[in-house]
């Protein structure tokens, strides 16, 4: 089980959280693109990193607050946490 | 050469004191080049070199694997078959690897111990039961075998399993596939690869594909490998949880996500399980392996990752559904746990397909379920390299599904919610 630092309470075990996939994914401006390929791209593709991985978790058994967590996916560790919008 | 195997090659084996065998495939050093090559030596890469020798006559192919063959999520699954999905697309793509199942082991020479034990899948609610119902009714329209069982009649069939109404959860039926059962894993890759190697396919370990290569059209010219560069002008890529860092060495991005997922085994006792029992709701699923040990799946975890291992609490999650379905099991103490990387879709459905790049051609995305398709998929993904274009039965299961909306939603008929 992975122990996750949420930034507003602290470190809590993976339990108390739920996974929100990957980070930074930017959603096409709805009116002014409606390419196909990038609603796909939106929508559907994900880095799938082998290596750091910036990807959104949930305290939802906590202060129920979105954040973002840099993870090593070739080893599971956790290097750090920050708030949405910062980086 | 290796030599078939027979009743009387078995008997002088033993009669030898099994000191006779001989190795059961060559191994190979890369060539310069390639007719053909196959990155991952699972059992879908291993059949698909299989099927190229055999039905394509395409012989010069070579099958790259970075491990040992069989290593990956083929030596790792819980070698669940069936074949009762809900989609037209889907029950025919699985039903088409049960038949070549039916007569694999004559096919390869070798036995793969496929066993029709019979598959069945618990409700345990009106949903479930309204689900199970539309999937048989279905798969009849499909041609696909389906059966409703009430409670007393799934324990007539499986009688270690409990239909108390007083569980938590109780069992309002099932759906049994009869057709569906398990079969030997790893022999499923060994059996290929022998008989691919015997056609002069060469197999490949400790080969991993670092680099895709592509000639001044944009088109596949070779691979670039732990072992040197090796030229090629067909690749296809069956990598599993690793198919998308394979497919980014040529820019093309999937609709992939890799997870770990789990599967354990108990200490090996008496035959007490006499078929595959699977739970959607309460995510369980158990069979028991020839050896004695049970064979118990978990789910995957909640994040992405390469690491083939998981979280313990995965694995409680599962055993608390095993010892309420199955009391009998409670006091079996679990021996080995594990886990492998598998390759998830949106849709829950696989691509077996040509990629936007000339002569790059990927079968991935079978997720948490390959096993299952293992001869389909090495079949279709030979057929479709070998005619670069896809046989009728995968030609709905493309990339480019996803961004023309036509997808085939097979989550909720994974038969557990992975
Ligand atoms: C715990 C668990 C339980 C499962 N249970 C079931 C089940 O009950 N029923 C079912 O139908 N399915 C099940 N599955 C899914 C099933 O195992 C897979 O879908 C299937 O094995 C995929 O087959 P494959 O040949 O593509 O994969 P693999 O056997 O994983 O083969 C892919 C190979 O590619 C190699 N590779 C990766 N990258 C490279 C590279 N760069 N260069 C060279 N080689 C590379 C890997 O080493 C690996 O050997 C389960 C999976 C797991 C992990
Ligand atoms: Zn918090």
């Amino acid at each position: 089980m992975l122990v996750i630092p949420c930034p507003y309470c602290g470190p809590r075990p993976e339990l108390e959280f739920s996974y929100g996939g990957q980070a930074h994914v930017l959603r096409p401006a709805a009116a002014t693109n409606p390419d196909p390929a990038g609603w796909n791209a939106f929508q559907y593709e994900r880095a799938n990193t082998r290596g750091l991985h910036a990807e959104r978790w949930r305290h939802v058994h906590g202060c129920a607050r979105f954040f973002n967590v840099i993870r090593d996916t070739t080893t599971d560790e956790v290097l750090r946490s920050y708030r949405s919008g910062e980086k | 050469m290796t030599s078939r195997f027979s009743g009387w090659s078995l008997l002088l084996g033993g009669l030898s004191g099994q000191r006779r065998w001989r190795e059961q495939w060559r191994a190979a050093a890369p060539k310069r080049g390639y007719d053909a090559i196959i990155v991952g030596g699972g059992g879908h890469g291993l059949g698909a070199a299989y099927y190229l020798a055999k039905q394509h006559g395409i012989r010069d192919v070579a099958v790259l694997e970075k491990g040992w063959i069989g290593g990956g999520n083929t030596g790792r699954n819980t070698t669940i078959i069936r074949s009762n999905y809900l989609f037209a697309e889907s029950s025919a793509l699985y039903d088409h690897a049960i038949r070549l199942w039916e007569t694999l082991s004559q096919e390869l020479n070798y036995n793969v111990m496929y066993s029709p034990r019979g598959v069945l899948m618990l409700a345990h609610n009106v949903h479930d039961v309204q689900v199970a119902q539309r999937h048989i009714h279905a798969n009849h329209a499909n041609g696909v075998d389906n059966e409703w069982l009430s409670p007393r009649q799934a324990q007539e069939f499986c009688p270690p399993l409990n239909i108390s109404g007083s569980l938590r959860y109780p069992v309002l039926g099932g759906a049994l596939q009869r057709r569906g059962g398990t079969a030997r894993h790893d022999a499923v890759a060994w059996g290929y690869a022998r008989a691919a190697s015997a056609l002069g396919v060469d197999i490949i370990e400790n080969c991993e594909v670092t680099g895709l290569q592509r000639d001044a059209n944009g088109a596949i010219c070779g691979v670039a490998t732990t072992r040197g560069t090796i030229e090629c002008g067909r690749v296809g890529v069956s990598a599993a949880g690793h198919s998308s860092v394979v497919l980014q060495m040529a820019d093309v991005r999937l609709p992939l996500e890799s997870f770990p997922l789990q599967a354990l085994v108990s200490e090996p006792v008496k035959p007490i399980m006499p078929c595959v029992v699977m739970s959607n709701t309460i995510h369980a699923y158990v069979s028991q392996s020839d050896k004695g040990e049970l064979v118990i799946g978990a789910s995957t975890d909640a994040y992405t990752s390469y690491t083939q291992r998981g979280a313990l609490h995965v694995n409680l999650h599962t055993l608390e559904a095993i010892c309420e379905l199955f009391p009998a099991f409670r006091r079996l103490r679990m021996l080995r746990n594990w886990g492998g990387i598998v390759d998830v879709t949106p849709d829950r459905s696989p691509i077996i397909a040509k990629t936007p790049v000339p002569g790059l051609y990927v079968n991935c995305g079978w997720g948490t379920g390959g096993f299952k398709a293992t001869p389909g998929a090495g079949h279709l993904l030979a057929w479709t390299m070998a005619h670069d274009a896809p046989h009728t039965l995968n030609a709905a299961f493309t990339i480019e599904r996803f961004r023309d909306g036509t997808l085939i939603d097979e989550a909720a008929a994974a038969a557990v919610n992975h």
